[in-house]
């Protein structure tokens, strides 16, 4: 192998470009296949990529945040007695550093609401207007009237289905039924002057949005909240931002990044993943088979020439250089094919796949009924490395075949 | 026949190597195709049954309009009568009638919104497994005792044990104040935190003593024996509510529309992923067949210039893939077979399953479902689009010309 490094590789490289268009036909239709499955792999991943990373934003948004404070009691019994303190100055200062994008601090408590028609159990949230917006409630989802104004506002804010099932409408006035820590119910009428909408419909029934200082007074919360919610720069790499927080936060409280937080959601990114390992493996096991066969009919219809070659003195490892160049050749046009394929298939999905037939299906998998196609770098770099590796792996075979032909025989063949 | 077969069959073998990588492609896309498409049937059977089974049952009576508008006042009256006349008059099913409201339950320490669904004791066990997933204390027993049995969750928040009091706070059906106390006689654990968190049942008496119903109630939940079953019941259903005004009958796809939406939405991505993986294959055939059709270019010259039809030669090709797919479809089968065999005595299962399984009424487990159609699917498919591929191959022989093909290198 020594003398590998001596070889004319320009030459040989050229040599092996020719062999492949011997039979065009044949090449052809292997690169054809290549393509179809590179175009699968890219589009098929960027697809389940598009739907779990809307997913995954969605459920954040309606976490809200990459990393929530809580009383350690509070995810197992969120009752208003399991609250903490509102940040101290201290904190407030650490959350101005440069991981975090936007907090806030909020009062979560289970509720009873009516109208003058009916009742529901529902979550109230005691909100500051402009730190829910910093973490990803979108004004453009206030279909009627407005969202809050401030921490003070004396306004209610909920959800279209609700306001449907609870048949009341904008302007009304709704009864709103918790309890306060000495476990007395407290209660108070509230004015629905917004209402908002919700890619699950499922969350409009869930959330009612009242001021955060209106709730404490009514709740005798002063100065506690349930929850603080920290939002950062990237979800899928949050431990900077995690340690930020758990240095700055007090002693005795919970800090636990979204992961933790809704673990179906964690877990989802892991099994996307996995997923599209996978996949791309399959299709790539499918393709080899074609791959070796192809590579191997081009060695065996050329034992003559390889002998021949071999007889005036080429060495075997310039003959495995010859196939795998002829098949890494192969591959990178039909990666190069199977890429732009792909390329220009997504992007006129951009604006995203209608599959609201099946909108139901999805909210109960968590996913809304636009799906956005997400073609990543890492998997267009990951797709096509395990292509070009693997490949180069199975084409290991024939070329080393090609190169252990004894000249003399190799010749004799016919 | 047997000349051309014999014939097929010693072609295939000229290139031994190349005919096994080919039938490989085609073993190893059967093999996933069995196990993937019998996991999937496996899984959606499941999880529909573990659905209906939980609690709405296959069929439901309901008021028109209740399903999308579940207001108290959409009720049925005489929903004890109507139900023990289903029980009676329609054959294998499993009746039971219920309502269902929304009221504050407080407990010494906690209030906390619920759903309260008032039941029938002796008849609910059989429509829902929420009745055997009592893990403390036991079920209703008393058609019009004030108990109550209650989720775990429910009763971890509420700080409440076996034996203790609820006050339950409403509006009843006519807008009037609907209050009661309880006692809790059971806790039931059904695994999924969102329903132990929000639910309890009371008897349907008590239900309509409360709730100011006299004798409406909301549903009549319908079990039937399997799904296959659910049509006939149904009918049986119909005819019994034939001539009642404002009533409506709800099947499993109405009353859980995400469910059928969610299978077609898993299989919509998955006939992708199969349709590529089968027209990889076929590609190989194609390459695989066109070589050994273009290599024996000067055979079949020969051959034709004796006299023998083009249409011969293209069946000669035909019949050597129609074999070769035949091996990959057998082999396939049989591993496929044994592998999905497997998994479904063993269970099969992947790191992050088991909540993804939950939200939708899986164990966290999934057996494959070992039947004719989910063996057999995939392979079919496979070996005719094998057949397809080599059609091109073949009818090029029909543009063969004898002489130039015998010079032919």
């Amino acid at each position: 192998m020594s003398k590998a490094s001596t070889l004319p590789v320009a030459a040989m490289t050229r040599l092996a470009w020719r062999n492949l268009w011997r039979n065009l036909r044949r090449t052809l239709i292997m690169l054809l296949a290549i393509a179809v499955g590179v175009w699968a792999m890219i589009f098929m991943t960027a697809l389940m990529r598009g739907m779990v990373d809307e997913m995954i934003k969605d459920g954040i948004n309606s976490l809200p945040g990459y990393v929530q404070i809580h009383n350690p009691e509070f995810r197992d019994d969120p009752s208003i007695e399991n609250s903490l303190e509102e940040p101290g100055e201290e904190f407030q200062g650490a959350l101005l550093g440069p991981e975090v994008t936007g907090w806030t601090s909020r009062v979560r408590v289970p509720a009873m609401i009516s109208s003058e028609r009916d009742n529901r159990g529902v979550t109230l949230l005691g909100v500051d207007p402009d730190g829910e917006i910093a973490l990803g409630f979108d004004r453009h989802s206030i279909v009627q009237g407005r969202f809050l104004t401030g921490p003070d506002d004396k306004g209610l804010v909920i959800g279209r289905k609700l306001l449907e099932r609870l048949e009341t409408d904008l302007g009304k006035r709704v009864v709103v039924m918790s309890q306060d820590p000495e476990n007395n119910v407290a209660d108070r009428g509230f004015r629905v002057v917004g209402v908002y909408k919700a890619k699950l419909a499922s969350l409009e029934e869930a959330f009612i949005y009242a001021g955060r200082s209106t709730v404490q007074s009514l709740l005798k919360m002063d100065g506690k909240v349930s929850e603080i919610a920290i939002a950062g720069k990237d979800y899928r790499e949050v431990g900077p931002l995690l340690q930020t927080v758990v240095d700055a936060a007090p002693n005795g409280v919970e800090v636990l990044p979204w992961m933790e937080l809704d673990s179906y959601l964690g877990m989802m990114m892991g099994v996307m993943d996995g997923f599209v390992l996978v996949w791309v493996i399959v299709i790539f096991l499918a393709l080899s088979f074609g791959l070796v066969n192809t590579l191997m009919m081009a060695v065996f219809e050329r034992v003559r020439e390889i002998g021949l070659m071999q007889a005036l003195g080429m060495r075997p490892a310039a003959i495995l250089y010859q196939v795998l160049m002829e098949s890494l050749l192969l591959l990178l046009l039909g990666l190069l094919a199977g890429n732009l394929l792909a390329i220009a298939s997504i992007l006129p999905l951009r604006e995203g796949i209608d599959i609201s037939v099946v909108a139901q299906g999805m909210e109960m998998m968590g996913a809304g009924s636009m799906l956005y196609p997400a073609l990543t770098l890492h998997d267009l770099i990951m797709a096509n490395s395990v292509v070009i590796v693997l490949g180069l792996l199975t084409s290991l075979l024939p070329a080393w075949r090609a190169s252990q032909y004894k000249p003399v025989e190799a010749i004799a063949k016919i | 026949m047997t000349l051309n077969l014999r014939m097929a069959w010693r072609n295939l073998w000229r290139h031994k190597r190349r005919t096994w990588l080919t039938a490989t492609a085609m073993i190893f896309s059967n093999v996933l195709l069995i196990f993937m498409i019998s996991l999937q049937f496996g899984s959606y059977e499941m999880m529909i049954n573990n659905t209906l089974q939980a609690f709405s049952g296959h069929i439901q009576v309901q008021r028109e309009g209740y399903n999308d508008n579940p207001k108290l006042r959409n009720s049925i009256p005489g929903i004890v009568a109507l139900a023990d006349r289903l029980r009676r008059s329609v054959p294998d099913v499993a009746v039971t009638a219920r309502g269902s409201a929304f009221a504050l339950a407080s407990s010494e320490q906690r209030s906390l919104g619920i759903q309260i669904l008032g039941v029938q004791p002796e008849f609910e066990p059989a429509v829902s497994t929420f009745p055997g997933l009592v893990t403390q204390g036991s079920y209703l027993q008393e058609p019009d005792a004030a108990e109550i049995v209650i989720g775990a969750v429910l009763a971890r928040n509420l700080k409440v044990s076996i034996g203790d009091e609820l006050t339950l706070l409403g509006s009843g059906r006519d807008g009037s104040f609907a209050a009661g106390v309880v006692t809790i006689r059971g806790i039931f654990d059904s695994g999924s935190a969102d329903i132990d968190r929000s639910l309890a049942e009371v008897p349907l008496d008590y239900f309509q003593e409360t709730f100011g119903m006299q004798d409406h109630g909301h549903s009549i939940a319908v079990a039937a024996h399997g799904l296959e079953n659910v049509a006939v019941a149904q009918a049986g259903v119909e005819s019994v509510l034939e001539g009642m005004e404002g009533l409506t009958i709800l099947d499993w796809d109405q009353l859980h529309p995400g469910l059928k939406q969610a299978i077609q939405a898993d299989l919509s991505s998955a006939w992708f992923m199969y349709g590529v993986l089968i027209i990889l294959v076929a590609f190989s055939v194609l390459n695989t067949q066109l070589m050994s059709v273009l290599e024996r270019t000067r055979e079949f010259g020969v051959i034709s210039a004796l006299g023998i039809k083009p249409r011969k030669l293209a069946s000669l090709v035909m019949l050597e893939t129609t074999l070769m797919a035949l091996l990959g479809l057998l082999i396939g089968l049989i591993l496929g077979w044994m592998l999905a065999l497997y998994f479904n005595s063993a269970g099969f299962s992947y790191p992050g399953m088991e909540e993804m399984a939950g939200k939708f009424n899986l164990p966290d487990r999934m057996y494959p479902s070992v039947t004719f159609f989910s063996m057999l699917l995939g392979p079919s498919v496979v070996f005719l689009f094998s057949l397809l591929a080599s059609v091109y191959p073949a009818t090029r022989l029909f543009r063969l010309q004898p002489v130039e093909a015998m010079r032919a290198v």
